[in-house]
C-alpha cells in the first residue's frame, strides 16, 4: 500500500492550488455577497483544463481518473466551494452520457466540451421529488420519433447558464422508478427555459434555478440507454460523482482549518495567543483529524470506482462523513474566531454557510446512511 | 544595482554564423529559444538556518520555479507561439534531482524539451561556476535567444544570466520589461524601466535577456499540459557528459565561498510609553527616536 501521490498527481495538485488561491479565493467574498455568476473565472479555469476532467482521452478530454478528480476538486473547493459546485456540475451533467451513452451520443454531446467553454447541468430534483426520485412528475411522452417533455425541475445547478441538460423524466408516474428515462436536452430546445434563480444561504456563486419544460420536443435518439433505465442511470451517476463531493468537503474544511490555525496563533487573550488554550487546541486537533479521515475515505471510494469495484457503500461513507465533518469544522472555525467569525468581514462564516449545502445535495446525508445500511444488510444476508 | 551597458556596447558587432549555436539550425526560419531556470524554495516557505550554519534546513521545504524565471518561460513560449513555426523552447536547469519538478512544470506550461544538469560535483558552485555549466550546455544545444529571470529569489545574486551572456560572448539586456522581436528575427526591441522613464534598446540576436515582473503574466501549467509533460524529453547531463573539468565547476571552480549562514536576528520587543501625560510621552518618544533608535 502506498499513500503517496504520484509526481503527476502532485503537479496537478500544485497547479490547481495555485489557480484556486490566485484566481478564486480572492474573489470568493465578492461573488458570495453579490450572488453574481463568476463566468470569467470559470472560463479561465476551463482554459487551464480544470473543467470536464473525466472526459476520456479518446474523446479529446483529460481522462482524469476518480482519484485525480478528487485531488482537483479539493484544491478548487479550498478556493471557493460555490464556484467549485458550478464547475463540478459540468461533470455531473456529462456523466450519464459518458456512462450510458452510445459512441455517437458521446461524440455529439460530449466532445464539444473539449473544444469550447460550455456548461452542462443535471436535472433530477423536482419541487415535490427530492430524495424520493421515483415520485417525479416531469413527463416524457413519445410522439412519433420524438419525446415531448413537460414539467418543472428545481434547485438545478447551472440551470440558468447551461448549454446542455441531462434530464430525467417519467413515461408514467404510476410505474415509479421503472418509468423514468434519461434524456439529453440542448438548452436551446424550444420549450426549455430557466425559471427563478434561488437566493441561497451559501454557495452563492453557483447558479441555481428552476428549469422548465413546456412541450419541449427532442429527437428519440436523445434517450440515454433504454426507456425505464433513467433511475438506474441517475444512481450510477451519483455513485460515481459522490466521492468528489467528499473532496469538495475536504477542500472547504481545509480552508476553514487553515484560517483557524492562523487566527489562533495571532489572536491574543489573557496575555497569550489563544492557540495556547486547550479548548482551542482540541477544536483544532479534531478539525485536522476529521479532514485527514475524510480525505482518506474520499480517495478510497474514488480508487474503488477507478478499479471498477462496487463502491456504493464507500461512496456514501465518503460523501456523508466528509460533508458532516466539513459542517463541524466550519462551525468550530466560526467558534474559534468568536464574534469576528460571525462577521462577514472574516471569511469563516461563508465557509459555514457553504458547508451546509454539502449535507443536502447529491443525496442528503440521511439518504447516504440509508444506502450504507442497505448495502450492509445486503452483505450480511 | 547597476547593469553593464552590454547591449549598446555590442550593438555594432557583426553577427557571425557560429554564434548562432554550435549545433546549427534546422533551417533559417526556426528559432532556438532557450530558457534558464532555477528551482528555489517557495517564497512562503519559512527558512531555517541549520544549527551549525552550514546551510538551511531542507526538510519540508516546498520548491518552486524562481518567479522571475516564470516570466522568462512565458516570454519564450509567447515568442514561439507568435512565430508559429517549428521554433522550440528548451529549458535548461542546473540542480539536484528535485529540480526535475520545476523542469516538468515548465514543460507542462508548454516548453518543448529540457536539459537537466545534475552532478554532485556541481555542489557549492558560485554564480560564475554555474554560468560556466550553463554556457557549455547552451552552446552545445545551440541558441538564437536566451531568456532568464532577472535574479533567482533565493540568493538574489542576479549574476548567472549576465555571466552566461559574457561566456557565450553575446549581448545581454537585463531587467527587461518589454520585448518585441523584429520581423526579420535578427534583432529585438526591448525596454527597461528606469527611474523616471523607460529605456528602449535595440539588441541584435543572439542575445540573452533577463526578465522583470510586468513583462508578461505567466500562464498556469494546464492539466493537459501536465499530462503531456511526462512524455517530453528531458536530457540528463552530468559532468562527464558536459566535458568540463572538475576544477572548473562546483566549489573547486568558484571564487566565492559561503563561510556561514546566519539566521536573521530576532526582532526585539517594542517599547510602550505608558502612564504618561501626552506631552511628556511625545517628548520621550522624540528623545528615544533620536538618541536610541537614531532615526531622526
Amino acid at each position: 500500500m502506498d499513500f503517496r501521490l504520484t509526481d503527476e498527481q502532485l503537479a496537478l495538485q500544485q497547479t490547481v492550488r495555485k489557480f484556486a488561491q490566485t484566481e478564486m479565493a480572492p474573489q470568493a467574498a465578492h461573488y458570495d455577497e453579490t450572488g453574481e455568476f463568476p463566468r470569467s473565472i470559470i472560463e479561465n479555469a476551463w482554459k487551464v483544463g480544470l473543467l470536464n476532467e473525466s472526459i476520456p482521452a479518446e474523446y479529446g478530454g483529460l481522462g482524469l481518473d476518480g482519484v485525480g478528480a478528487c485531488i482537483l476538486t479539493e484544491e478548487l473547493a479550498a478556493g471557493c466551494a460555490g464556484m467549485t459546485t458550478s464547475m463540478m456540475v459540468n461533470t455531473l451533467g456529462q456523466t450519464p452520457i459518458l456512462v450510458d451513452g452510445t459512441r455517437e451520443q458521446i461524440e455529439k454531446w460530449i466532445v464539444p466540451f473539449t473544444r469550447e467553454f460550455r456548461f452542462s447541468s443535471f436535472c433530477l430534483t423536482e419541487p415535490s421529488s427530492g430524495s424520493d426520485v421515483a415520485s417525479m412528475r416531469t413527463m416524457a411522452k413519445k410522439v412519433g420519433d420524438q419525446y415531448v417533455l413537460n414539467g418543472r425541475k428545481c434547485f438545478i445547478t447551472n440551470g440558468g447558464v447551461a448549454d446542455l441538460f441531462t434530464v430525467f423524466a417519467t413515461l408514467d408516474p404510476a410505474k415509479g422508478h421503472k418509468g423514468i428515462c434519461a434524456f439529453v436536452v440542448p438548452a436551446d430546445t424550444p420549450g426549455v427555459s430557466a425559471g427563478k434563480k434561488e437566493d441561497k444561504m451559501g454557495q452563492r456563486a453557483s447558479n441555481t434555478t428552476d428549469v422548465l419544460f413546456e412541450e419541449a420536443a427532442i429527437p428519440a435518439e436523445n434517450l440515454l440507454g433504454r426507456e425505464g433505465e433513467g433511475f438506474k442511470i441517475a444512481m450510477k451517476t451519483l455513485d460515481r460523482t459522490r466521492p468528489a463531493i467528499g473532496a469538495l468537503a475536504v477542500g472547504l474544511a481545509r480552508s476553514a482549518y487553515e484560517h483557524s490555525v492562523r487566527y489562533a496563533r495571532e489572536r491574543h487573550a489573557f496575555g497569550m495567543p489563544i492557540a495556547m488554550f486547550q479548548a482551542i487546541q482540541f477544536m483544532i486537533a479534531d478539525m485536522a483529524k476529521d479532514i485527514e479521515a475524510s480525505r482518506l475515505l474520499t480517495y478510497q471510494a474514488a480508487w474503488m470506482i477507478d478499479q471498477g469495484m462496487n463502491a456504493s457503500k464507500f461512496s456514501a461513507f465518503a460523501k456523508c462523513f466528509a460533508t458532516d465533518a466539513a459542517m463541524r469544522v466550519t462551525t468550530d472555525a466560526v467558534q474559534i474566531f468568536g464574534g469576528y467569525g460571525y462577521s462577514k468581514e472574516y471569511p469563516v462564516e461563508k465557509l459555514m454557510r457553504d458547508a451546509k449545502l454539502l449535507q443536502i445535495y447529491e443525496g442528503t446525508n440521511q439518504i447516504q446512511r440509508m444506502v450504507m445500511a442497505r448495502e450492509i444488510f445486503k452483505e450480511s444476508q | 544595482m547597476t547593469f553593464p551597458p552590454a547591449a549598446s556596447r555590442r550593438e555594432s558587432r557583426r553577427r557571425t554564423p557560429e554564434r548562432r549555436g554550435a549545433a546549427g539550425r534546422a533551417s533559417e526560419a526556426e528559432v532556438k529559444i532557450v530558457v534558464i531556470l532555477k528551482q528555489v524554495p517557495d517564497t512562503e516557505t519559512k527558512i531555517k538556518v541549520k544549527a551549525d550554519g552550514s546551510g538551511i534546513e531542507t526538510d519540508g521545504i516546498k520548491y518552486v520555479i524562481s518567479p522571475y524565471d516564470e516570466y522568462a518561460i512565458e516570454e519564450g513560449l509567447r515568442m514561439k507561439e507568435k512565430l508559429a513555426d517549428d521554433s522550440t523552447v528548451t529549458v535548461v536547469s542546473v540542480g539536484p534531482d528535485r529540480a526535475i519538478e520545476a523542469i516538468r512544470t515548465a514543460l507542462a506550461m508548454g516548453a518543448d524539451d529540457a536539459i537537466h544538469v545534475n552532478d554532485p560535483g556541481l555542489e557549492g558552485g558560485d554564480s560564475l561556476a554555474t554560468a560556466r555549466v550553463m554556457a557549455k550546455v547552451i552552446r552545445d544545444h545551440g541558441f538564437d535567444i536566451i531568456f532568464a529571470g532577472k535574479q533567482a529569489i533565493d540568493l538574489d545574486q542576479a549574476q548567472v544570466g549576465s555571466a552566461v551572456a559574457e561566456l557565450l560572448d553575446i549581448p545581454q539586456v537585463n531587467v527587461v520589461a518589454k520585448f518585441e522581436l523584429a520581423a526579420d528575427k535578427t534583432k529585438a526591441t526591448v525596454s527597461r524601466r528606469i527611474e523616471g522613464g523607460e529605456e528602449v534598446i535595440e539588441v541584435s540576436l543572439p542575445a540573452l535577456l533577463t526578465c522583470e515582473k510586468g513583462l508578461n503574466e505567466p500562464r498556469y501549467a494546464s492539466l493537459p499540459g501536465i499530462m503531456k509533460a511526462k512524455k517530453k524529453p528531458v536530457k540528463q547531463v552530468d559532468l562527464a557528459a558536459l566535458g568540463l573539468g572538475a576544477a572548473e565547476v562546483g566549489a573547486a571552480g568558484s571564487h566565492v565561498k559561503i563561510l556561514k549562514w546566519l539566521p536573521l536576528p530576532e526582532r526585539q520587543a517594542g517599547k510602550v510609553l505608558k502612564g504618561m501625560e501626552t506631552a511628556a510621552a511625545v517628548k520621550e518618544l522624540v528623545r528615544l527616536l533620536r538618541e536610541e533608535a537614531k532615526i531622526i
